[in-house]
Parts: structure tokens; sequence; C-alpha cells
């Protein structure tokens, strides 16, 4: 079942899309070109973030450094029921969206996008946002300091998102 | 945050080689990254610039006008203290579509927008700098991770080798419902308690 959502949520997406859009009468093709050319600059504007991110991770991982956080992390891993290489990727998740995808291409590169690892690395990043970029963008535009229970709120449902990703995909590996 | 966190990753990562005295090996792996940096880019624009594409149509054909309309009984439910007419809810419903759609440069300008307008109609007699309720709820579901096609997991898990980079979709699609009920039902606690503690 899951794997048939998987499948087909991209094509059914992309029909939906589509066909949306001849049924409103719209000029799809050129629509699209429009869109696509927006893409490419977003991808040329995130190239640069992504060249100081992975370099950043790579030298952090060629130094042994990444590896000896791996180990020191062991103990409190095994307590959270996290495998050790995800929590760094865990903390970084909640600062930055960049620096943490730098953290798990460098998980992939080592275990590869289909291990364990990398399945629940994909689907965690898919399930989270960056809590405290969120509300540092979101309540500073409008000067709110007490920020009541916002916090405990979203670390509560990024803590269920994380723990679904590893149970899913644990369980059906 | 980033400048500091990066800051610290190169830092680290130098003093660490030179503690380790593997400091050739880092000078390698730093340009290693740099040109892997550069080939995922590559893959990546086909991807991105095919969903932007695509997602445009979307847009243009009014899809999330269309979507943000039929939000209404949820976002009833969702932001009990917004009357049927408060001027927030529009911006409301378009972020969340957007984010549900992977629309990321048109959720934040209608996130910010929706602040704005919760914060200009909140109750008058209400301290300005502490959040309302309901920006409580809409940060904590924005925060809950909404979107159901997340597209550039897809080709980065293919630029790794991934025999079936689209095999994680169902598993992000429950993990993203887990995440986001815990955020709906937690808020809805909150403002029971508060109602409970009102009495």
């Amino acid at each position: 079942m899951i794997q048939w959502v998987s499948r087909m949520l991209v094509p059914l997406t992309v029909s939906y899309i589509v066909g949306f859009g001849i049924l409103s009468k719209r000029p799809v093709f050129d629509d699209f070109l429009a869109g696509a050319k927006e893409g490419i600059r977003t991808v040329a504007g995130i190239l640069p973030t992504l060249i100081g991110l992975m370099t950043a991770v790579g030298v952090l991982r060629v130094s042994g450094f990444l590896d000896a956080l791996g180990s020191a992390l062991e103990v409190p891993a095994m307590w959270l029921h996290l495998p050790a290489p995800l929590i760094p990727l865990t903390l970084v998740r909640l600062i930055s969206n960049s620096a943490a995808t730098g953290l798990m291409l460098d998980i992939f590169s080592r275990y590869g996008p289909d291990s364990f690892l990398g399945m629940a690395a994909s689907v965690m990043m898919s399930s989270t946002e960056t809590v405290f970029y969120c509300i540092s963008i979101y309540f500073g535009s409008v000067h709110i300091t007490k920020t009541r229970y916002v916090l405990p709120g979203a670390l509560l449902s990024t803590a269920a998102g994380i723990a679904a990703s590893i149970y899913l995909v644990f369980f059906t590996n | 945050m980033l400048n500091y966190l990066w800051g610290a990753m190169i830092l680290t990562g130098m003093l660490w080689g030179l503690v380790n005295n593997n400091l050739e090996a880092v000078t390698q792996g730093l340009l290693d990254s740099a040109a892997e940096a550069v080939t995922l880019s590559l893959t990546m624009a086909g991807v991105l610039s095919f969903w932007s594409g695509i997602l445009e149509v979307g847009n243009q054909a009014g899809l999330i006008e269309w979507l943000s309309g039929r939000m209404s009984p949820v976002l009833t439910f969702l932001f009990p203290q917004l009357g049927k007419d408060h001027p927030a809810r529009r911006p409301i419903a378009v972020n969340i579509i957007a984010n549900m759609l992977g629309l990321g440069m048109a959720a934040t300008p209608a996130g910010l927008e929706a602040m704005k307008l919760l914060q200009k109609g909140r109750d008058p007699g209400s301290d300005p700098n502490s959040a309302s309720d309901a920006m409580c709820t809409f940060l904590i579901i924005n925060i809950s991770s909404l979107q159901l096609v997340p597209v550039s997991m897809i080709a980065y898990r293919s630029q790794y080798g991934s025999a079936d980079p689209a095999a994680i979709l169902g598993f992000a699609l429950i993990a993203t419902g887990c995440s986001t009920l815990t955020a709906v039902v937690f808020c809805k606690l909150m403002e029971f308690g508060k109602a409970v503690a009102g009495k």
C-alpha cells in the first residue's frame, strides 16, 4: 500500500495539475516554461550555499570529526532509540535546512540512500521543518517576543515526525 | 545563525584534522566536496525546474486559490477564534496549500501576511508582544511540515544512486501526517486547557 502511494504520487500530482490547467484554458506549456525558468534560477541561487555547506560537511567527515561525534553520541542515541548518525542531522535540522541537507547527503554517500539510515534520513528530512528558523522569521516579522507554547508544540510535532520516520522505515525494511 | 554554524563547522574540521594529523586528506576532501556540490546541482536543475514548471501551471490556472476556497471548514476547526470573514483566513489558507504543494516561495509571503493580519486583528486589550492563540496554532501547524511531495528529496536520492528514489514518498506522507496530527492535537489541548482554566 505504501509502495503503491509512493509510485502513484508524482504521476497523479503532475496529471492533476496539468489537467487542471487545460480545463482552465491556460497556455499550459508557456506557463510551464515560465516556471521552469524560475526553477533554474532557484537552483543557480542555491549552488553557492550547497558548495559552502557540502565542503564544510566534507571537511568534518574527512577530518574524522563526524565519526568521533558518532561514537560520542552512542549512549544518548541508544537511550533515545535513535541511530547515532541521525543525531547530528536531527539537531542541525532544527536550525538550518541547507546544513541538514549537507549532513543527509553525507549519510547518502556513506551508507547509500536505500540503506536503513539513508531511508530514515530521507523520510525524516521530508517530514520536519527548520523549527527555530521558522519561529524567528514569522514572530520576528510582527515583533512577538513571548512565544508561549509555540516552541514546545513545534518540538513535539517534530519529534512525532522523526519517531514516525524511523519506525516506519524500520518495520518495513 | 548559519554564519556561526558554518564557521564552526569549517574551523572544527580543520582543527580536528590538525590534531589527527590528516590535513592532507582534509584538503582533498574539501576539493572533492566542492566538485560534488556542482555535479549535484546539475541533476537538481532538471528535476527542480520541471517541478517549478508544473507548479507554475497550477499557480496560473488558479489552483492555489481554488484549493484555498475549499479549506474553509478546516480553518473554522483550526482557528475558532477567527470569525468567518477575518482577513487573515485567506493568507492562512494560501500558506497551508502552498506548503502542501511544496511552493515555499508562495508560502512564506502568505504566511508573513497572515501573521501581520493576525497581529492587527487581535484583541485590543491583549499584550502586543505576546503570541495570540491563533498565531500559536498557525505557526505550530506550519512547522509541523505539510509538504505532500518532497521533490528535491527525490532528486537528491536519485543523484546518490538510489534504485527507487520515490520509494520514500509514502513514508514521508504518513510521517508528515503524524507530525501534523500531533500539532493539531497539541494546539487543541492548549486551547482546551485555557478554556478550563478561564472558568
